[in-house]
């Protein structure tokens, strides 16, 4: 049984937060025809309140890189990148370098991998797939328009598989009969053991926190996914299973300050926002002095909402109503 | 192409299976608003303002960037998509600080027409940009930020299309800005094509258009204000005026400067017919050949030639673009003295005008006003240059663009599309069909090549080739036109260069052509930076075929056939050596 019938069977998604079938993306990457090819592990790791990329860079970081190694003799790319978040890259460069030295011993292999630095100012858009094939081919930080998929049309305009650090340890995994169906979990916030923890991967969130022994003893919510893009979620509904990146963070609930997660979290796609579309440059920046205001005007502050939804120009855009739309309903239990 | 089926607003369409969803509405007539698509580059899709409805989907899309598909289904006006679009303009223009009483954007302004159309609230968000501050390019060309509603098509059209990259995107977010880059190998040009694709004039011309109304409203009677009109300007005027594309409205626009209050009004294509002769016969020069018959007197000929010292470099690139003359100037000096010394049209006609015509009228010189209108924003530039004056005067006073007399037009409420056609006053009235092609790609090399075949082939004594007219090979808006042609015994190879964003990729192989055409501007003065907005392939085209109607319908075709022409000709070789050679030529 060939990897991608492995993988197909170990039914993995990605673990960069979209979880998108992973045999899915190798299955069109191989039948993509091209004389360059190029495979990109995306540790970016640039959504807030995940840690999980660190942590496996320290205690996974040659079962990933078996994964990669994998990965790069199966297609035989052009190129294989290992994308790093900045700090990732000053602290882990000599380590990944010298394991990779040890395990490849064909030096035409290894001269293909190659470590790059994610830029500082790319912030959290960095980590986007096209922004982060934007990133490596010099251009201006931002997204590109999609379709066309990397898989089939990324860096340089030739076929890209990106996958994210923890997907390819665990085709490290698969490959070796011994994935488990276990993902990471990063938990922070208003908790007594932040940290990342490695549970199955259907785990709610209530068990989790059990487990870890992070359920509080106050009135709380969590953010589940990410601190970024992932929903709100009630002390009442911490039965799902956890999504997007994996993180669950603890807040205190201030109901006498309920407006000031919003604050935080606008101030954050204030900053981060690229600036290429007009609802998510204008409309954010437009929330936040809406909010700010004594009288919220919260029908236009939805429609502001509605339309990132409707159209903003990348995922990033579109995940800020997720969080605000769930915020407003789950926990100021404001109908919309 | 394959043909597919699609639905938009419930009406059935065969459409290319290439195609974008605004690309089959523009071509089907059905309104989608858009503000930074441009035809003339590929979909950025950042300011979300042609969303549409696809059945089945979720989300809207973009109908700037959403290619069709078999069976799609649109909605270009469905009660979400209108919440959608109208938000999002409201967004854009929150960002635009109104000016509006005095700009000349006003004539079409994409924004203000949305605004209007979609009935916006002006007031739902405060304006975010008031405080922010404006480049400034010379004295041709400003970006005011303050008015800037992050499109990116100047950042195109400076990159992309001219391949200049002065122009490039500072800080990210709300705080993103537009800026010159801080490269400093890197100029601007003037070319204006950043204000052409502008949708809300937040780059536009530096405008003169309020010093040239003073100067009509508080003349003394001793003074004389003449208007000037490019060749181009005659073909894209009706556009504003909703007279549609490719309208040949020289009578009118004669008439409209008049209205305004101009004394006199002469036609820059009589300057293009002394431009095509110098030119014609520089050429020939830096090829050995001296051409006697229509400019001097045999006696004194070599005389004059020695003191006009020609390099006899080739190839000889013509000169008249004067954003080409600062492209030459900033990025390559080695080829300075390949440009042909000619100066440019409206030049040579000013400097007639305040010498020749001057006497003739027995006024000082110094008691004209000459105003050029032109399709260009660096002719405000050229009009300046210290070298062009002559004993110390300089010889166009103002230039405002196509769209400053455009504005003008309408801040007076004449009515271009009633008024009565005149023409143009003598002597500078009488043009050639060669003059008339000027405005478009590869007419000054036409123009200049049906005189340099008739002085060679005088020379030969040969008749058939005499009668040589057009030159087809260098119409047309591809980026480059290479081509071969037969002057008498002479090969002459020439390319002709449209848009500057063709040079550089020409560059390595100039050593193969002995007369190249460069025109700035895509399409040349029809496409320039001053023209009326929107100006697109399409556009251009339309312009460039009514150039070329006036110069199938002249009687006179070639620019040594222009009797008034040969007059001031005979004048100028009866005037002092110095002030002949100041009139014709320049140096750079």
């Amino acid at each position: 049984m060939n990897i991608i019938e492995k993988i197909k069977k170990a039914k993995l998604v990605g673990r960069g937060g979209a979880s998108f079938p992973t045999a899915r993306k190798w299955e069109t990457f191989v039948q993509t025809q091209s004389q360059q090819k190029y495979i990109i592990a995306n540790i970016a790791e640039g959504e807030p309140g995940v840690l999980k990329d660190a942590y496996i860079l320290e205690n996974n970081c040659e079962d990933f890189l078996d994964g990669l190694i994998l990965a790069t003799r199966f297609f035989k790319p052009t190129k294989t990148y290992l994308y790093l978040r900045h700090v990732y890259y000053k602290k882990y460069f000599k380590k990944i370098t010298k394991i990779l030295d040890s395990k490849i011993k064909s030096g035409k292999i290894r001269k293909n991998i190659e470590l790059i630095c994610e830029p500082q100012e790319a912030g959290y858009i960095g980590g986007a797939e096209t922004v982060l094939l934007r990133i490596i081919e010099k251009k201006h930080i931002e997204p590109n328009l999609k379709p066309p998929f990397p898989t089939t049309c990324g860096l340089f305009g030739q076929p890209t598989l990106i996958n994210n650090i923890e997907t390819f340890l665990n085709i490290a995994l698969v490959s070796r009969g011994e994935y488990k169906n276990e993902r990471f979990y990063t938990i922070g916030g208003d908790c007594v053991h932040p940290g990342v923890y490695r549970y199955k991967d259907n785990f709610s969130i209530l068990k989790i926190l059990e487990l870890t022994e992070n359920y509080p003893d106050f009135p709380f919510f969590v953010q589940v996914g990410g601190d970024a893009s992932g929903v709100v979620l009630s002390q009442k509904q911490l039965k799902q299973k956890v999504g997007g990146a994996g993180a669950i963070t603890i807040h205190k609930l201030d109901a006498k300050n309920s407006k000031n997660f919003l604050i935080n979290l606008l101030d954050f796609f204030i900053n981060e926002s690229c600036g290429k579309c007009t609802p998510c440059r204008e409309g954010v920046y437009r929330m936040r002095e809406i909010i700010s205001e004594k009288k919220v005007n919260y029908k236009l502050f939805l429609d502001l909402i509605e339309n990132l939804e409707q159209s903003a120009f990348c995922a990033l855009g579109m995940a800020l109503p997720v969080v605000v739309r769930s915020y407003l309903k789950n926990i100021c239990k404001i109908k919309i | 192409m394959k043909k597919i089926n699609i639905t938009i607003n419930n009406k059935k369409i065969k459409v290319n299976l290439d195609a974008t969803i605004l690309e089959v509405a523009i071509h089907n007539k059905i309104d989608i608003p858009h503000l930074c698509y441009h035809a003339d580059f590929c979909a950025k899709a950042t300011c979300r303002v042609c969303v549409v409805e696809i059945v089945g989907q979720k989300k809207l899309a973009t109908a700037c960037s959403t290619k069709v598909e078999d069976g799609m289904q649109i909605k270009t006006n469905s009660p979400k998509v209108q919440k959608i679009r109208k938000l999002n303009l409201e967004l854009l223009f929150a960002e635009h600080s109104t000016k509006c009483n005095e700009c000349v954007w006003q004539i079409n302004c994409e924004l203000l027409n949305l605004a209007k159309k979609y009935n916006i609230s002006l007031s739902k968000f405060s304006n975010r940009k008031k405080k922010l501050a404006t480049l400034n390019f010379d004295n041709s060309v400003e970006l005011d930020m303050s008015q800037c509603i992050d499109c990116r098509n100047c950042i195109d059209a400076c990159g992309v299309m001219q391949n200049i990259h002065y122009l490039g995107l500072e800080g990210k977010g709300v705080k993103q800005k537009i800026a010159s880059t801080k490269n400093k190998k890197i100029e601007c040009i003037s070319c204006g094509q950043c204000a052409l694709h502008c949708p809300v004039g937040a780059a536009q011309e530096k405008t003169q258009w309020e010093i040239v109304e003073k100067k009509i409203q508080k003349k003394s009677k001793n003074k004389i204000i003449i208007a000037q009109f490019a060749p181009s300007i005659r073909v894209s005027i009706g556009e504003a005026f909703d007279l549609g594309h490719g309208r040949v409205m020289t009578g009118q626009l004669v008439s409209a400067l008049r209205a305004l209050g101009f004394d006199y009004v002469f036609d820059v294509n009589f300057g293009a017919d002394i431009t095509t002769i110098v030119e014609a016969k520089e050429l020939l020069e830096r090829f050995g050949l001296h051409s006697d018959q229509f400019l001097v007197n045999k006696k004194n000929i070599k005389e004059k030639l020695k003191s006009e010292i020609i390099p006899h470099r080739l190839p000889m690139f013509t000169s008249c673009c004067p954003a080409w003359v600062r492209y030459v100037e900033h990025y390559h000096k080695e080829l300075l003295p390949n440009l042909t010394t000619s100066r440019s049209p409206h030049i040579h006609n000013a400097g007639i005008i305040k010498t020749y015509w001057a006497q003739k009228m027995n006024v000082n010189s110094r008691d004209i006003t000459i105003v050029s209108v032109m399709p260009c924003t660096a002719k405000k530039f050229e009009a300046e240059r210290k070298e062009l004056k002559i004993n110390g005067l300089q010889l166009v006073d103002n230039v405002i663009t196509t769209r400053e007399f455009i504005w003008l037009l309408k801040k007076n409420k004449i009515d271009f599309s009633k008024l009565k056609k005149s023409r143009a006053d003598n002597p500078f009235g009488e043009y050639s069909g060669a003059a008339a092609i000027y405005g478009g790609s590869g007419g000054v090399m036409e123009s200049a090549l049906r005189t340099a075949n008739a002085m060679i082939c005088a020379q030969e004594n040969n008749k058939i080739c005499k009668s040589r007219i057009e030159f087809k090979s260098v119409r047309g808006l591809e980026g480059f036109k290479d081509a071969r042609v037969k002057l008498g015994n002479i090969n002459l190879k020439i390319g002709v260069v449209n848009g500057i964003g063709n040079f550089e990729k020409i560059y390595p192989k100039l050593k193969n052509y002995d007369y190249i055409e460069v025109m700035t501007c895509p399409g040349g003065c029809i496409g320039g930076g001053g023209q009326m907005s929107p100006t697109d392939n399409a556009v251009r085209a339309k312009r460039m075929k009514a150039l070329q109607s006036i110069d199938q319908k002249s009687k006179i075709r070639q620019a040594h056939n222009n009797q008034g022409v040969l007059e001031i000709f005979q004048w100028l070789d009866q005037q002092k050596l110095n002030l002949r050679n100041k009139i014709l030529y320049t140096k750079f």
